[in-house]
């Protein structure tokens, strides 16, 4: 896929591109920090028929919508392309020793070496997760490192 | 005590008349907000009103708002050179080099040749050249975002074409300078040369040393910066005006100088400061036009206009057909070049000032009168005409 990048002098940069089903999308990043999500016009593909400013909360969450299911998918490529790194997606059960307790409470880098990249909760994902960060049952906890230590990894979130 | 007596008489006359022209431009900004139009129109208006001639002439403030008047040149130029950095200047002479010299040869016809039909001479010509080429860059871009153009694909075309106007703009006004001084050809090849000299450094200071200015005037505090960088724009303004450059075009550069998140810091401290002045800029033209002097250049004025929203179709027709834009598009991005305000009324003072043809000022007074109010309106009643109802396809 091809990105379109245009400068708009004065104003910021546009980022375009057109979708297999024949549409073209751009979004508008404004100096200001303002963004735009634009929707070209089917019969004067030059006109943006929509134009739709978000403010910073709402691109986050467009960005998150459109991104959560994704990010699992990279994470797995990932995986592939790098000989030996190894990530598992550990669900946290009811029950399990850090259902309520706290990303730092686990110690995981410390004690096997692997990182927890992110923590995937319902359609949110929350990207390099803070040690403050507090587990609950059903989260998706991504963890990357080698064969041995997302294996240490799995065993505390299971069995503490 | 006498003395003492009849300033502060004085300071009370200045202070009524200032406050009445402020106020007075805050009405008529509120009015020109709810019909939707620029505001430039209606401080010309305001200025006719109480300058020679018009209804209620001014006693005691000319002298404050004609500093003022200069200031709002400076803070025009000033906040328009913020909202550039050198790198978009640059590659924008690169990429449309060609659509830019269509729009100066296409659009300083109409003025130059009115003059010279009128025989006003050639210095005149070129003050009138400037008058009907510069688009001006802040009504057209409050037309773009108005009426959601900004994500449109023609809108590359309209502001590298406006980014060009500007730079031309940093050539042009030290020339006229120099011929409106009446100066030699030598002397005027002197500080042409001077002044291109002058852009090439700064911007190869902005683009390669940016960041020693920035690390200058930076400051976490606002006043600072805002004092800063204004002190820094007026010292450069004078130079430049000492050099025969041009205090705006001083100005101009020291904005583009100033990029990033500083220049937008920069600008958005310094936008209050320039409505202001700006304003008092639109109102002394006003001043110095006598209003008797507009009804014999009133149908000039018109058919000039007239001319010159064909040619800026033209020229948008032109460069955004170059970017692949279908027919459409075209017609937008010569709309949206139609708008004239700020640029020409700055290049119509200076001529004044220095003594023009009689009729050179209420001329352009009409013609910008006419193409700032009539331009965005043009945009608005063609929006909907070039736009097909939307197919009902997925």
């Amino acid at each position: 896929m091809e990105i379109e990048q245009t400068a708009l002098p004065g104003i910021g940069l546009k980022h375009e591109f057109g979708t297999q089903s024949g549409r073209r999308v751009a979004v508008v990043s404004h100096r200001s920090g303002r963004r735009d999500l634009i929707i070209y016009d089917r019969s004067d593909p030059d006109r943006a028929c929509e134009a739709i400013q978000l403010n910073d909360e709402e691109a986050d969450a467009l960005v998150e919508l459109l991104g959560a299911p994704r990010i699992v998918q990279r994470l797995n490529a990932l995986h592939r392309e790098i000989e030996g790194l190894v990530s598992l997606q550990l669900t946290i059960l009811p029950g399990s020793p850090y259902d309520g307790r706290t990303l730092g409470d686990a110690r995981i880098r410390t004690r096997t070496g692997a990182s927890v990249v992110a923590v995937v909760r319902g359609p949110q994902v929350n990207a390099s997760p803070t040690p403050d960060f507090r587990f609950e049952a059903g989260d998706v906890v991504v963890v990357v490192g080698d064969a041995d230590t997302t294996a240490a990894a799995a065993d505390i979130l299971t069995d503490g | 005590m006498g003395v003492l007596a009849v300033e502060a008489h004085n300071t009370a006359i200045v202070f009524l008349e200032l406050g009445g022209i402020i106020l007075g431009l805050g009405v008529l900004g509120a009015l020109a907000l709810r019909a939707g139009i620029s505001a430039i129109p209606l401080y010309l208006i305001a200025g006719l009103a109480f300058g020679q001639g018009g209804i209620l002439p001014l006693a005691t403030s000319e002298e404050f708002i004609a500093i003022g008047a200069e200031i709002g040149v400076v803070l025009l130029l000033l906040t328009l050179g913020l909202e550039y950095n050198a790198g978009e200047l640059v590659s924008s002479l690169r990429g449309n080099a060609r659509a830019g010299l269509v729009d100066i040869v296409l659009n300083a016809a109409p003025g130059a040749i009115a003059a010279l039909l009128l025989g006003w001479g050639p210095v005149a010509a070129v003050a009138m050249a400037g008058v009907t080429y510069a688009t001006s860059s802040g009504i057209t871009a409050k037309v773009l975002s108005d009426l959601g153009w900004i994500g449109n694909r023609e809108t590359p075309v309209v502001l590298s074409l406006l980014v060009f106007e500007d730079l031309a703009m940093a050539v042009y006004l030290p020339l006229l300078t120099a011929m409106l001084a009446g100066v030699s050809l030598m002397t005027g090849a002197i500080s042409l040369g001077i002044a291109l000299g002058t852009v090439t450094v700064v911007l190869v200071i902005a683009l390669r040393f940016g960041r020693f200015i920035e690390a200058f005037v930076s400051s976490p505090n606002n006043e600072v910066l805002l004092l800063k960088v204004l002190g820094l724009a007026l010292l450069v303004a004078g130079l430049a005006q000492e050099l025969q450059v041009s205090a705006a075009v001083g100005a101009f550069l020291v904005g583009i100088a100033l990029s990033g998140e500083l220049a937008h810091e920069a600008r958005a401290l310094l936008m209050p400061l320039r409505d202001l002045f700006a304003a008092v800029f639109f109102v002394f033209f006003g001043l110095q036009t006598d209003p008797t002097k507009i009804p014999p250049v009133a149908l000039l004025a018109l058919l000039l206009a007239l001319v010159s929203i064909v040619t800026k179709l033209l020229t948008g027709a032109y460069a955004a057909r170059r970017a692949g834009i279908a027919r459409a598009g075209r017609m937008r991005a010569g709309i949206a070049l139609v708008p004239r305000g700020e640029f020409n009324i700055v290049i119509a003072g200076l001529a004044v000032a220095a003594g023009a043809h009689p009729d050179l000022g209420p001329l352009a007074a009409t013609y910008v009168l006419i193409l700032a109010a009539f331009g965005p309106l043009a945009a608005k009643l063609v929006e909907p005409l070039l736009t097909r109802p939307p197919s009902s396809a997925p």
